[in-house]
């Protein structure tokens, strides 16, 4: 025994970088630290990243996202395409075929009916679906065959690659999940804790909000994968002390996003046990700027909201001033370093959707105080500019508690202040700040400051609905409870008339263009919308881990089953 | 004693109704929302169905009732069930966590081990820390023993847990790497080795509790025992001709738990309310994680079962301490 | 202790008032004269400190070249304590700190030990009052912290903030927040102390000669209930500190770029490997204000008891 592992060994330094013997389970255990702890193991009952992404270990969709943001067949046998004829010519049906001989990790075979059972289990109108958006305009699902599924939209879809696509829309085995459809979702909780899969893995324990223990799935379509025979995801703590277990302890073999500031990631570096990987997706930091009124002397119910506009963010000049003021580069280098880049999209990939903006790269604060003279705003006497009829640029600039975010605020007010701009800042608790509560006067959408800042992506690859949310109904206000995605309360004609137009464009270079165009309307024309910093995906893996390739378009472990270990 | 104890028992049932209306009325009106959980690109209509299936919409007076329903009812019904293999509370709903759909009491009972382990342990080392260096600091006013016992009691209780539990980190598993800076919850322990395994993980967060807890008794109880070492009593013992040992640790001793009761008593229900801080910088993941996760999260159900147990604990220590009282103190009636 | 009644007796005897005596006596403990200046000095530090040293703690070096070569840097002429992430001047950042710091700890800590008597001896003394009290305080125990500051904040900042300005509103709140959240554990010692008390002879006897209970409270009982309290106090200033920190840190104290010293050290931490004095000198600051007064609480407890005075 020990001869052979001796020799194993000594066959492994030879091949270096290659693959360790390929055979189930051979490579023992992998440690995975999520530092925010796994709650529940079924997408469809919670959209948190962490939720989504350890259950893509058991569960899988039709379909994928590679690290390019391409898509690559799942549990089906190809990618349906109008060339393969799996859409139709209308783009109002999509027809999937599972591959062949595929089980669940019960040994029963995986079949048409799985997959039109998840359609609706999601879509049951009292489930609660937390992916409901995924199965958006989708009509009907029918079985055709045993491996064969039709998908029947309601309207064209140019994009019909959402349903049963990513690990936000897996199949769930119908055998299991039958009696938990609508209102019963939520007392399934054996099903929830441990769904039977088709992915490389199926779990053995599960503690909430701490550990996932899981076994490599005697069933998974690859007889020779995965590599390792268990997995324990750990959860819980912050940033730092997931890339410290990595980086500086080797207690841990993988950490998820590991985001910490650059000087301790080079610090954590030079420990040796590890290394960060990184990835750029569509997570933009940005400012927004109200172009309502949140004066609190106003009353209650009419602060920000489309009655009053702003008394000076409503001119164009202004925002952009503020804009020019920002050094970009800085904000990365104080803050993310490696983990990201500046930008001024709101759409900063795919690449193909990405504008060539890059006017605001460069600081410029004298051309930022020369355009307030032009709108009027003059220095008082305590330096900050007032114009003719007494308003004064003074602005509360509000976000939520992030170290990081408390260091960008610091650092644009003192570029603000120098511009003549008074500023105020205020830090707001997340849960409170993204929790949305009608009740409370600090939540985002409710946008009671002149500016604030946050981080939005959209999911997978298609801009569209993410360009939509900036529509004149879309803006929240007392009517619609504050649930509106519009925050920055922007309204224009011209940008509803390029949202219509892109709902009907199927050609990709067309919609590419249209979505540049909304792009570069929000940002480098109106400054509605001011970009600061793309911000990437930060892990750290153990330099004994091998096979780690970073996705930012789908879960982050969707190759688990081709990691090994370095030996 | 007996019949107060009894009055004190009964009275202790309105208490706790009144003490549970006002935890969830707080927790209600706090302005967070279980929405916060949920990523930006989800849209506005797909949080509102969601939340519509948790049952975080409906009427406060509703969702009161039907908590106290699941907690006085249905889960008694449920142990019973588990216990005698019965069948009462077929068919019936739990307490269900907003967080990961599951009862929250099975959440509850898989943590309180981890808790009870560190956390109590660390309580239980803080204790006998900190009894014996309180009684003789106080024996040896201003002595050395005393200055230092009094320096690092006070900056080991200024300087917060994150801190010091960072730097025990820093120092014990990153350069040294004599212990895991990471808790493993599922750790077992079956023979010789698992169990030097558990206890080696358990030494970086016990120390950082220990000390903390350390730190504050050991000055209630040298300050409870200045007071006494003065009185006339304990000049009339050492006339007597009683040996010191037993005019110190009899006579003022006694007479100097008072203070240091009511503080034991205080900061047992806090054990099994665990530590926050300490939890999350060594992934405990105990009660206090669990705890401050669900406030974050806004997991109603989850935040209010798990403050109402431990309402419950403290108006049973409080009362536990109430009668030590008068053992300590024959003096002291309540009738 | 039992012998309060001799006192009158020795104020006729000697002309010095009783506060001066207590300095006399206060002024020969050597650990509460140091702590004293420790303390004074401290508070000089943050309140006259600004005068001499006028950095502003907040400013950023607005060029973006000249401000990455400020950030991180050692101690020198230029700032002696060095600088920190963004540049900003720690010696100026730990003054502004400490101002509010050093009120919040004692403003809170006031607010919370007055609470705390004024219910622990209430409870203890009367009995009627006792169960209602006693019930009242496993209440607040019992109550989730964090939900219950969120809902503070959330119903009183604003008016607050209205009528004092917005940094007096903060500070008003947040010191009412942290009192109004920590004096169950002084309330429950002081009560189980008074239990005790009133059963003794002395209390006893002033009973029998008709001394109103106002009185037996204030002469007989609360001079034997100091050194638990000050026990409690010096506690009580640590963790006002630190819950300032934790208040600001969760968005519900004073804006994210006022530092306090329990914030410093809370952002410090992330720097600990890289540069150990950013946590250093908060952590130090608040270990030396709490010893401080500690000593000066030890010392005053001394001077309190008449007994030991004489010695």
């Amino acid at each position: 025994m020990r001869l052979r592992t001796a020799l194993m060994g000594a066959c492994a330094t030879a091949a270096m970088a290659l693959p360790a013997l390929a055979e189930r389970g051979s490579d023992g255990n992998v440690n995975i630290l999520y530092s925010q702890a796994v709650s529940i193991l079924n997408p469809y009952l919670s959209s948190g990243t962490k939720d989504v992404e350890v259950s893509s270990l058991i569960i899988e969709p039709l379909a994928g996202f590679d690290e390019k943001g391409n898509l690559f067949p799942r549990l089906a046998a190809e990618i349906p395409t109008l060339e393969n004829g799996g859409v139709s010519e209308d783009l109002t049906t999509i027809t999937w075929k599972l591959k062949e001989g595929l089980l669940w990790s019960d040994g029963t075979p995986v079949t048409s009916a799985d997959v039109v059972f998840s359609w609706q289990y999601c879509t049951h109108p009292e489930g609660g679906c937390a992916q409901a958006a995924r199965y958006e305009g989708v009509q009907s699902v029918e079985a055709i065959d045993e491996r064969t599924v039709k998908v029947t939209f309601s309207a064209p879809k140019p994009n019909p690659y959402s349903a049963f696509v990513g690990s936000t829309s897996p199949i769930i085995q119908k055998a299991q999940f039958q009696d938990c459809l609508g209102a019963a979702a939520a007392t399934c909780t054996a099903q929830n804790f441990g769904p039977i899969g088709t992915g490389p893995f199926r779990v053995t324990e599960f503690k909430v909000n701490d550990v996932v223990q899981l076994e490599a799935n005697p069933h998974y379509r690859d007889p020779e994968k995965p590599a390792f025979a268990t997995v324990m995801v750990k959860g819980g703590g912050d940033a730092a002390g997931a890339a410290r277990a990595v980086m500086e302890t080797g207690e841990f073999d993988y950490a998820w996003n590991t985001q910490i500031n650059p000087e301790l990631q080079a610090q954590m570096k030079a420990g040796g046990k590890g290394q960060f990987v990184s990835a750029f997706g569509t997570l933009v930091e940005r400012i927004e700027m109200n172009l309502t009124n949140p004066s609190p002397s106003l009353p209650e119910g009419e602060r920000s909201t489309v009655k009053h506009p702003h008394p000076f963010l409503t001119d164009a000049r202004v925002r952009k001033a503020l804009s020019m003021a920002i050094d970009r580069n800085l904000l990365v280098e104080v803050g993310y370093g490696e983990a990201g880049r500046p930008t001024c999209n709101l759409v900063p990939a795919p690449e193909i959707y990405a504008s060539d903006n890059t006017d605001c790269l460069t600081q410029d604060i004298e051309g930022a105080k020369a355009l307030l003279e032009e709108a009027g705003f003059t220095p008082g006497p305590d330096g900050i500019r007032v114009n003719a009829d007494g308003v004064r640029l003074s602005v509360l600039y509000q976000t939520s508690v992030n170290p990081v975010r408390q260091d960008f605020q610091a650092l644009i007010k003192q570029w603000w202040n120098e511009i003549g701009v008074e500023v105020e800042l205020k830090s707001i608790d997340p849960g409170v700040y993204f929790g949305g509560d009608p009740g409370s006067p600090d939540t985002f959408q409710k946008f009671y400051a002149d500016v604030e800042m946050y981080a939005n992506n959209f999911d997978g690859t298609d801009p569209e609905p993410y360009l939509a949310q900036y529509l004149c109904d879309k803006i929240p206000g007392p009517e619609n409870q504050w649930q509106g995605e519009n925050i920055n309360r922007y309204c224009d004609p011209a940008y509803e008339a390029l949202v219509r137009e892109l709902a009907q464009t199927r050609d990709i270079a067309a919609r590419a263009e249209l979505v540049k165009r909304m792009n570069d309307m929000l940002t480098k024309e109106s400054h509605v919308v001011v970009p600061l910093v793309d911000r990437g995906r930060l892990s750290a893996h153990s330099n004994t881990l091998g096979g780690v390739v970073l996705n930012v378009w789908d879960t982050e472990l969707w190759n688990v089953q081709d990691w090994y270990r370095i030996k | 004693m007996f019949t107060y104890t009894l009055r004190r028992l009964l009275l202790a049932i309105p208490t706790l109704l009144v003490i549970s209306l006002v935890i969830f009325l707080l927790v209600d009106l706090a302005p967070g929302s279980p929405a916060s959980q949920i990523p930006l690109t989800v849209p506005a209509e797909v949080r509102m169905r969601i939340l519509e299936a948790m049952g975080a919409n409906e009427p406060i007076h509703v969702r009161y009732l039907l908590w106290l329903k699941q907690f006085f009812v249905v889960e008694p019904l449920v142990w019973v069930d588990a216990t005698f293999g019965t069948a009462f509370s077929e068919g019936m709903q739990r307490i269900l966590s907003w967080q990961s759909r599951s009862p929250v009491f099975d959440v509850i009972v898989e943590r309180l081990p981890q808790t009870l382990t560190v956390v109590g342990m660390a309580y239980v080392v803080g204790v006998l820390i900190a009894l014996p260096i309180g009684i003789y600091s106080a024996y040896r006013q201003y002595s050395w023993f005393d200055q230092i016992g009094t320096f690092v009691a006070m900056v080991g209780f200024s300087v917060p847990t994150f801190f010091t539990g960072l730097v025990l980190i820093l120092v014990f598993a990153v350069n040294l790497g004599w212990f895991p800076s990471i808790y493993n919850t599922s750790l077992r322990v079956t023979d010789w080795e698992s169990f030097v395994a558990q206890v080696r993980q358990m030494v970086l967060p016990v120390a950082v509790l220990a000390l903390y807890n350390a730190s504050q008794i050991s000055r209630y109880m040298r300050a409870s025992m200045l007071d006494n070492l003065n009185q006339d009593y304990v000049r009339t013992a050492r006339a007597k001709g009683l040996r010191e040992r037993v005019v110190v640790l009899k006579h003022v001793l006694r007479n100097s738990m008072i203070p240091v009761v009511t503080v034991i008593a205080l900061g047992i229900p806090t054990i099994f309310g665990g530590a926050i801080i300490t939890e999350q910088v060594f992934r405990v993941n105990g009660l206090g994680a669990l705890l401050i996760g669900a406030i974050q999260a806004s997991d109603l159900p989850m935040v209010q079962t798990l403050t109402f147990i431990f309402a419950v604990l403290i108006v049973i220590f409080n009362l536990i301490a109430d009668v030590l009282y008068g053992l300590l103190d024959p003096r002291i009636r309540y009738d | 202790m039992t012998d309060v009644p001799f006192q009158p007796d020795r104020a006729t005897e000697r002309p010095r008032s009783q506060w001066a005596e207590v300095w006399a006596q206060f002024k020969t403990h050597r650990g509460a004269l140091i702590g004293l200046a420790v303390f004074v000095a401290l508070v000089l530090f943050v309140s006259v400190g600004p005068l001499v040293w006028t950095r502003s703690p907040t400013y950023i070096n607005p060029n973006a070249a000249e401000m990455i070569l400020s950030r991180n840097k050692p101690p020198s002429w230029q700032a002696p304590l060095g600088t920190d992430q963004l540049g900003r001047d720690m010696l100026a950042r730990m003054m502004a700190g400490g101002q509010v710091s050093i009120a919040v700890g004692l403003v809170a800590m006031v607010i919370s030990m007055v609470l705390g008597t004024l219910v622990g001896v209430l409870a203890g003394y009367f009995r009627r009052l006792d169960g209602p009290l006693m019930r009242l305080t496993d209440l607040f125990l019992a109550l989730p912290l964090l939900p219950l500051l969120l809902v503070m904040v959330m119903l009183f900042r604003d008016p607050l903030a209205r009528s004092l300005g917005p940094e007096g509103g903060t500070f008003l709140l947040i010191v009412t927040a942290i009192g109004v959240t920590s004096w169950m554990q002084a309330a429950r010692i002081v009560r189980g102390e008074v239990l005790a008390l009133k059963e003794r002879e002395f209390v006893l006897a002033a009973r029998s000669i008709g001394t109103p209970a106002r009185r037996i409270i204030l002469r007989h009982i609360l001079p034997n209930i100091v050194s638990p309290i000050m026990v409690s106090a010096t506690l009580g200033i640590a963790s006002a500190i630190i819950t300032e920190s934790a208040l600001s840190f969760l968005g519900l104290g004073f804006p994210p770029d006022f530092p306090t010293w329990g914030r410093l050290l809370f952002d410090g931490v992330e720097y600990i490997q890289q540069y150990p004095a950013r946590v250093i000198w908060p952590g130090l600051a608040i270990s030396l204000i709490v010893l401080s007064v500690n000593y000066i609480g030890d010392g005053l407890r001394d001077a309190l008891d008449p007994r030991i005075r004489g010695r």
